[in-house]
Parts: structure tokens; C-alpha cells; sequence
């Protein structure tokens, strides 16, 4: 039985280690988590077996047989020292993984000087990133646009309800809550795209609220961060998915194609020409048909003036016009008149 | 007609609940008029809460639950107990007014089951939904709304009411008690519930859709919701004050109504399991009632007690609700689990023919988790930006509280090693239990490690958890429950060859449903969304599938229960030969349970001492105590 039970351990362990749990791993707290999980793999399975092993063999082994429908087991009640040895073994256990797991969150949660500081903000159902340019301009994007290596101090909060600003591939998560400012921090170390998930509950587009991540080079973070906070308005834009290397040119169709992706709006809504089936929000092919390029701009940045029949006030993002640039705005203003004709 | 408008009962109760809704127009007119607000008379919110706060105590008073009460309390004579209403001759009798243990049981019972075949139907929606990613069903508000209803309905209105209706059942008859303590107040428990749950449902019909902040609904998006919120934050009080006075009579009776001979150490656990988590619900529920207090002062009155946007003056705390809801809702948790323990520790002792291995530690594990219950809330929260120190000891006494259930995890083992183990219906639930419920602590130990519950919280891999923890535990625990005490409270069998059928079918779905979702979970699908990204669609497709299949094998249990209670063979008085008193009387049981009082003079669990009983139908003076091991005198076993 003890030989059966240490080689169903081994392959549960061997498995569980095999599998790849996690989704990529793009920070520096992701590696000691990852590690934690498979400790406690090691430890439960184990622990699981015994149970399961004990289970079977006595069904196995004890099982009433025909012919011993009235016959009782042995009267034990009892073994002082075994249960003594089952209530210290596992409080031992717990206690050593309790110190090892209060490690792994000092490492993760480790302070670090210059850390960047981004200003995270949450609104149903969108988020915004505030960074400090040049000469202490602020800098707000849509999306989160961070240098590798560099340790981030996320300042997190919200504007309505909980939200929770979860970054899978750093797995790291903070609520974000109104009146305070919670603090989560990651050091990215991949370089790539990744997506925000808001993880508590925060209404109808709860599922849709996401954004998305650019883990970028320093150099690249800092040609970003310098055009974001350069005066001129028309400059702006060039949020999208470039690595922040090029400003956006061409047409403002494109452009504001581009941010119709890159603000979610497919998330709500229908949009038959950038393939968008979302049915939180009404749909734009048949809204926007009669629609002036005034009445279009009015209902991106101030969504309740007027709400279509059948949807609920307060459900879209009210800050549109904080979190795209004047150039993406254009944009976006003259692609949905342009394509909802 | 106007007699049966003045007798209590269904007549009466409508007319009285029609009353309700006009005092709360009246009311709401009166105010509102006096304030000198606009749409005075027609203010449908105003009228709707007050009417949810209202009506259900004029359906109350009118169904007869208050009449002694009143009668009482006015100095009138009151009608004479003659007992004449105990006992159930005919179906009708279970929807009325009953003050008889065994009868409330049953309602309790039934109405719970209703619930978990309602929610469980609200569970195979979400699934279908879920099949896929992008929206095809239902919409995200209706989404919303049925993961919500789903887990209040399966929390408030199943799990905790069917334990108080299977202790209701079985304790008195397991102590030797004839009734409850207090029977009036134990059919007022009672008939709260089915107006908690049709609150819950009906919140679908309100305007603007049910309520859809989940169970936990989390201040300030509670308070902000439409209408439909009212009906949890009202429900839960109705079941929570259901809740309370059912905890408060079962110490009361557990205390004093024991018989002679029984002591603290010759109780069954089951009675133990009940009288901790009556403890518990006492202390507990008291705090979820305030939170939702809190979020209708808010919603209705503008308190702005969570009301936090700094920005427009308003100062509230957010994680003020949080930590008084957890600090019921954790507690909750082992409200819904302790019982399970309870019944486990009676079947695995009978069914394995031996003597509970470790009786005392048994009953102090149950006492340690009690205390442990209230240390760790807020293990709920470690993401929610509270004090980051408030985590360790958190983390700490959360994975402390695992040593107790081990504890008892151990000892069932330990009780089977050597037994002559019967592998029937309840023991095959029972067994299954010690396995789902063994994952279910273990990822509850990996979640109190705060660096991954980082990273997993308000993921799948809590929804794989919890449904660990309250299907794989008590679900199954109630099941084992419900067949092993069939016997007695129907006076019939249930069908073994079905029985054995429905175990298997739901073990296995069960897994199949639930073990995928700690995967998705830690690869990042948060919960509570009804459109997800296209890497998870495989598996919640084989998750939708497996979840169609578990909800097809509770129709087997259904079909079971509905055709062995009316068709299925009689039952003997003690089919399973247990020693614990219920055991001892007919099935069903006489009307006041024992014609003689029974003396205990044993412990509940001597399985393999020769001739050794539990207890006996004699007076204490004739009574001889039989220590372990010695030759009763007794008639009672068969």
C-alpha cells in the first residue's frame, strides 16, 4: 500500500511539475509565484494520495462480504499518540509553508527607488494610465505603455465601483477602489503585448473591460512618453499597437480605425466594417446611420447626453475625451461617419 | 367565505398580504407628501421596498404563524395546545402552519430542494453561455442576474436551510427530545424561507432585471444598481432572521432538552455539528444582516455609508462592507459545512460497523474551527488594497484552520480501517465526500498562500474551489444525509440500484465539471463574465458538456425520491442498525416521537462492543449505565 501510494505521489507529482499552469510570464514577481505553486503542488498531492490510498484499500480490503451482514468491526476508539502525530504533522507543514509563502510576497512586493510610477484609473468600463512626461506634464493613454526592466509602482483607483487592475502575464492584481489609492508593483521583463483584465465585478461591461499591455524598450518608452507630452495637440496620437515608435499618419479614417481596436469599442458594439459584434451597447451600423459627425464627436465624449431607447445611462466610459488624444478622436469621428453610411 | 378570511391560512394570508402592499403605498404616500416631493402617490421604487420590507410580515400574520403570539400578548384566551395539528395525514398538511419537528423538517427539506433544482437550472443557462466565447443566449445584464441568483438561491435558500431541516428532522428524535424547544418560533423559521427564495426569483420581473452584483454584491455598485438589488438585500434578511431563530432553538434545545443520561460526551456529532454551527450562525449572521442593512440605507435614503467618490464630497468607506460581509461569509462557509461533518461521522460509523475513532478530538475539532471561523475574514481580501500587514496573520490562522479539519478528515479514515464496510448509497457519498472535499481544503490551502491567491483571486480557480468545497462537500454530504435518514422520514426505502446510479453519474460529472475550471482558472479566465478569450473556449466547451450531463444525473435522484416515497417498500424501524435514539422508533416515528422517555446510558457509536446500547426505553431509576464492553439488558437493538 505505502509502495502503491509513493508511486501514484511520484507520477501526480511528475505531472502536476509537467503541465504548464500558467499563462506567459512577463515580470519578475511571476517566476517566485510560479515556483510557490509547484511547491504546494508537491506537498498536496501527496497528501492527497494518502487519503485516496487509505480510501481504496479499505474498501478493497474491508468491504462486507456475504455472509457478514451482522458482524462489527473491532471496538477501537481510539490512538492518543497517532492523533497527536496528525494534528502536529500538518500544523508543522502549514506553519513552514506559511514562512516560505510570507518570502515569496516581501520578494514580489519588494520596494525599489526611481520605481516609475503610473497612476492607474478605472471606470466603468475602461482604463486609463497617467504617467509623468517632460517638465511634469501629465500624460494620460488608454493604453499601458511600459519600459522592460524598469520596477513600476502602479497607483491604482477608481472613479465609480471596484474594479480590479490584473495583469495575468505579471500575475500581479489590485483592487481599484473609489476614495483611496491601492499600490500593486511589477517589474516587466518580457518584451511584448499582454492584456489588462479587470477582475471584480463592476457591471454589464465587466467582461469587456479590458486594455492591453506593451512592454516596451527604455529608449522606445521614452520616445513614447516624450511625443504623449509634447504641447502641441495635433502631434499626439500614435497610441497604437506600434510599439510607440512611429506617430500614426495617413488618412484619419485609419487612425481612427485603429482606435476603434484599441479603445474597445468592439467589446459593446456591433460595427460590421471592423468586424465588431459586441451587444452591450447599441449597434453603430444602424445608430450612427442619420448621425452628424457633431452628433457622433458628442456621443463619444458625453455618452448620457442622449441614450438610445432600450440601454441604460451611465454603462459607457465617460472619459473619452481625457483618454484620446484630439488626433484620435478626429479620427474616430470621421471612420464611424465615414463607415456607418 | 369571510370565515375563511378570519381563520389563519392561505385566505387570509393573501388578503393580509394585499393589506401589505397597501400599507407601503400608504406609507410611501404619506411621507413623500409630507416631504413635499414630486410623484407622491406613484413612487414605484419607494413602494416596491417598502412593500418587500412589509408585505412578507403581513403574509406572516395572515398564514396564522403570529396568532398564539398575539392572542398572548392582548391578554386574550389563547387557543389550548392539544397538539391537534402535529403529524401530517395528507400533503395539504405541509402548507400550513405546523408546530411538529418532523413536519417542519420536511418543509425544509422540500421547499430547499426546490431551490437547488431552480438554481441548478439557472447554472446549466450560465453554461450554455458559457459554451462559447461571444455572446449567444442571454445578454450580459441576464448573465449578470444568473450567476447572482444562481449563488444566493444555492447559499441562503439550500445548503444552510436543508442542514436546519434535516437537524430539524433528526435532532429532537437523536437526543430524545419530543419537539423542538420552541415550535412556534421554529414554523416561523420555516415559513421565512419560501419568501426569501421567491424574493430572489422574482427579482427577475423587476424593472431594469434582477440583481446582478453576484452574492457578494459589493458596495458601491450595489448601491447603484436598479431595483432588482432590493430583493436580495431584503430576501437575505428574511433568511438570515430565518436563519438566526432556527440556530437560537436548536442551542436552546440541544442545551436543555437532552435526555436523561445523555451528556455533552454521549451526544452524537451530528448533535455536536449542529450545536457549533448554531454558535456560529448566532454570532455571524447578525453582521450580514447589517451589511445589507447598510446598502439599503444607502440605495434608499442616500446614508452614503460606502458611498467613497472623494470628488463629490462623499466619504464612505468601500471596504467597510467588505470586511462585515466576510466576516459573516467566511463563518458562512463552515455554517454550510459543519452539518456535513456531522452526518458524515454517522454514516462512516454505522456503515463501517465500528466505533468513531477519536470521539473527543472529533468533537473539539468542531469547537476549534468555530473559534478559528471568526480569526480569518479577510483572507477575503487580500487583493482589495485593506492594510497589507492584516494579510499574514490572515494567511496564518487560515491555513491553521486546516489542522482541525484534517483533524476529522483523519479520523474517518481511521474509523473505516479494519470496519466491515457496507458500500451502499449513503456510505458511496460519504466516500465520495472524503475526496471531493479533501481537494476542495487542499486548494483552500493553496488560496490562503497570499502570493498565488494574488494571482488566482476572482478567477475560475475560486469558482473550482467553492464548488469543491460546497457541491463536492456538502452537496454531497446532504445527499448522504438524505438517503441514510430516507427510511425514517418517509417510512420507506429508496431504490438502491438507482441510488448507486445517481452517485456515480454525479461523482463523475462533478469532477469532469469542476477540476477544468482550477486550469482556466490559473491561466487567467476571471469568473463572473459571460464572454471570455478564445484560448479557454476548448475547455469551457467540455466544462458546458460535462455540466449538462451532472444536471441530468439529479434527475435520477429526483425520480428516486419522488417514486420511493409514494411506491417504494416499507422500511423497518432501524434498517441500517445504528444505535442513535432516531433509530430506536418507528419509521416514520410517532407523533410525539418517543411514547416512553429513553435514558441513555452508553455512547452514541459502540459498533463491535458485545450487547452495548445506546439507550434505553426505561426510567432513570431502573436505568443501569452499560460501560463499553458490557452486557445490556436492554430490547432495543433488533
Amino acid at each position: 500500500m505505502i509502495a502503491i501510494g509513493a508511486i501514484a505521489s511520484a507520477i501526480g507529482i511528475a505531472l502536476a511539475l509537467w503541465i504548464d499552469w500558467f499563462p506567459a510570464d512577463a515580470a519578475k514577481q511571476a517566476a517566485p509565484i510560479d515556483t510557490l505553486y509547484d511547491v504546494l503542488m508537491i506537498v498536496s498531492i501527496p497528501i492527497f494520495v494518502l487519503v485516496m490510498t487509505v480510501i481504496l484499500y479499505c474498501v478493497w480490503a474491508f468491504r462486507m462480504r456475504p455472509g457478514q451482514e451482522h458482524e462489527d468491526g473491532p471496538p477501537i476508539h481510539g490512538n492518543t499518540r497517532l492523533e497527536v502525530i496528525w494534528t502536529a504533522v500538518p500544523a508543522i507543514l502549514l506553519v513552514s509553508l506559511c514562512s516560505y509563502a510570507y518570502a515569496v510576497l516581501t520578494d514580489i512586493e519588494e520596494k525599489h527607488r526611481g520605481a516609475l510610477v503610473v497612476n492607474v484609473r478605472a471606470v466603468q468600463f475602461a482604463w486609463s494610465f497617467g504617467y509623468e512626461g517632460e517638465d511634469g506634464r501629465s500624460v494620460t493613454s488608454s493604453q499601458l505603455y511600459l519600459p522592460q526592466d524598469r520596477p513600476v509602482l502602479f497607483r491604482v483607483t477608481s472613479d465609480d465601483v471596484l474594479h480590479d487592475f490584473w495583469v495575468p502575464a505579471f500575475r500581479v492584481k489590485i483592487d481599484a477602489v473609489p476614495g483611496i489609492n491601492t499600490e500593486v508593483r511589477a517589474t516587466p521583463t518580457e518584451l511584448g503585448t499582454y492584456s489588462v483584465v479587470c477582475a471584480e465585478l463592476c457591471g454589464l461591461g465587466h467582461a469587456v473591460m479590458r486594455a492591453t499591455v506593451h512592454v516596451v524598450t527604455p529608449a522606445a518608452f521614452d520616445r513614447w512618453l516624450a511625443r504623449r507630452s509634447a504641447p502641441a495637440p495635433v502631434a499626439g496620437g500614435g497610441a497604437g499597437g506600434d510599439d510607440g515608435g512611429q506617430p500614426g499618419e495617413g488618412d484619419l479614417a485609419a487612425i481612427g480605425k485603429q482606435t476603434f481596436a484599441d479603445a474597445g469599442c468592439a467589446g459593446c458594439h456591433v460595427l460590421a466594417d471592423a468586424g465588431a459584434a459586441g451587444t452591450t451597447g447599441p449597434d453603430l451600423d444602424r445608430s450612427l446611420a442619420s448621425a452628424s459627425e457633431d452628433e457622433i464627436r458628442t456621443a463619444i465624449v458625453d455618452p448620457d447626453a442622449e441614450v438610445e431607447d432600450g440601454y441604460q445611462p451611465g454603462l459607457m466610459p465617460q472619459n473619452f475625451e481625457e483618454t484620446l488624444s484630439e488626433q484620435q478622436l478626429d479620427g474616430l469621428v470621421t471612420y464611424l461617419a465615414t463607415v456607418s453610411k | 367565505m369571510t370565515a375563511k378570511l378570519r381563520a389563519p391560512g392561505w385566505y387570509r394570508a393573501a388578503a393580509f398580504t394585499v393589506l401589505g402592499v397597501a400599507f407601503a403605498f400608504a406609507l410611501v404616500g404619506i411621507v413623500r407628501s409630507a416631504m413635499h416631493y414630486d410623484d407622491t402617490w406613484f413612487h414605484g421604487e419607494g413602494i416596491t421596498m417598502v412593500a418587500l420590507l412589509g408585505a412578507p410580515l403581513f403574509f406572516l400574520v395572515g398564514l396564522g404563524c403570529f396568532d398564539y403570539w398575539f392572542y398572548w400578548a392582548s391578554g386574550r384566551p389563547t387557543r389550548a395546545e392539544d397538539h391537534s395539528s402535529h403529524g401530517a395525514t395528507s400533503w395539504k398538511d405541509y402548507f400550513r402552519v405546523n408546530t411538529d419537528h418532523k413536519v417542519i423538517g420536511i418543509q425544509y427539506v422540500c421547499t430547499s430542494f426546490f431551490f437547488l433544482f431552480v438554481g441548478g437550472l439557472m447554472a446549466m443557462l450560465m453554461r450554455a453561455e458559457l459554451a462559447q466565447p461571444g455572446m449567444q443566449f442571454v445578454s450580459s445584464q441576464e448573465f449578470n442576474g444568473l450567476f447572482s441568483v444562481h449563488a444566493a438561491l444555492l447559499i441562503f435558500l439550500f445548503v444552510i436551510p436543508v442542514f436546519a431541516g434535516l437537524a430539524n428532522y433528526v435532532i429532537p428524535l437523536m437526543i430524545g427530545a419530543p419537539d423542538m424547544a420552541f415550535p412556534r418560533l421554529n414554523a416561523l423559521s420555516f415559513w421565512m424561507l419560501p419568501l426569501a427564495g421567491t424574493m430572489m426569483v422574482g427579482s427577475f420581473l423587476a424593472p431594469g432585471g434582477s440583481f446582478a452584483t453576484g452574492w457578494t454584491a459589493y458596495a458601491p455598485l450595489s448601491t447603484e444598481m436598479p431595483i432588482g438589488q432590493m430583493f436580495f438585500t431584503i430576501g437575505v434578511q428574511f433568511a438570515g432572521a430565518s436563519s438566526i431563530a432556527t440556530a437560537l432553538n436548536f442551542l436552546v434545545t440541544i442545551i436543555t432538552m437532552r435526555a436523561p443520561g445523555m451528556s455533552f460526551f454521549r451526544m452524537p456529532l451530528l448533535v455536536w455539528a449542529n450545536f457549533s454551527t448554531s454558535l456560529l450562525v448566532v454570532i455571524a449572521t447578525p453582521f450580514v444582516a447589517a451589511s445589507q442593512f447598510f446598502v439599503l440605507l444607502d440605495r434608499a435614503l442616500g446614508f452614503n455609508f460606502f458611498d467613497a467618490f472623494v470628488g463629490a464630497g462623499k466619504d464612505g468607506s468601500v471596504l467597510m462592507y467588505q470586511h462585515v460581509f466576510w466576516f459573516y461569509s467566511h463563518p458562512a462557509v463552515y455554517i454550510m459545512m459543519l452539518p456535513g461533518f456531522g452526518i458524515i461521522s454517522e454514516i462512516i460509523s454505522v456503515k463501517a460497523r465500528k466505533p468513531i475513532f477519536g470521539y473527543r478530538m472529533m468533537a473539539f475539532s468542531l469547537i476549534a474551527i468555530v473559534v478559528l471561523g471568526f480569526t480569518v475574514w479577510a483572507h477575503h481580501m487580500f487583493v482589495s488594497g485593506m492594510q497589507s500587514w492584516i494579510r499574514i496573520p490572515m494567511m496564518i490562522t487560515t491555513a491553521i484552520i486546516a489542522v482541525p479539519t484534517g483533524i476529522k478528515i483523519f479520523s474517518w479514515l481511521a474509523t473505516l480501517w479494519r470496519g466491515v464496510i457496507r458500500l451502499d448509497t449513503p456510505m458511496l457519498f460519504a466516500l465520495g465526500f472524503l475526496t471531493t472535499f479533501t481537494l476542495g481544503g487542499i486548494s483552500g490551502v493553496m488560496l490562503a498562500m497570499i502570493p498565488f491567491d494574488i494571482h488566482v483571486s476572482d478567477t475560475y480557480f475560486i469558482v473550482a474551489h467553492i464548488h469543491y468545497v460546497l457541491f463536492g462537500g456538502s452537496l454531497f454530504t446532504i445527499f448522504a444525509g438524505v438517503y441514510y435518514w430516507f427510511p425514517k422520514m418517509t417510512g420507506r426505502m429508496y431504490d438502491e440500484r438507482l441510488g448507486k446510479l445517481h452517485f456515480w453519474a454525479t461523482f463523475v460529472f462533478f469532477n469532469l465539471t469542476f477540476a477544468p475550471m482550477h486550469v482556466i482558472g490559473v491561466q487567467g479566465m476571471p469568473r463572473r463574465v459571460a464572454d471570455y478569450a478564445e484560448q479557454f473556449s476548448a475547455m469551457n466547451m467540455a466544462i458546458t458538456v460535462a455540466s449538462f450531463l451532472l444536471g441530468l444525473s439529479m434527475l435520477v435522484f429526483l425520480y428516486n425520491m419522488v417514486v420511493s416515497w409514494r411506491l417504494g417498500p416499507r422500511a423497518s424501524s432501524n434498517p441500517w442498525r445504528a444505535l442513535t435514539l432516531e433509530w430506536q422508533v418507528s419509521s416514520p416515528p410517532p407523533i410525539f416521537n418517543f411514547d416512553a422517555v429513553p435514558t441513555v446510558v452508553g455512547g452514541p457509536y459502540e459498533y463491535g462492543v458485545p450487547g452495548a446500547v445506546h439507550g434505553i426505553f426505561q426510567s432513570p431509576a431502573e436505568a443501569k449505565p452499560t460501560p463499553a464492553g458490557s452486557v445490556a439488558t436492554s430490547p432495543t437493538t433488533e
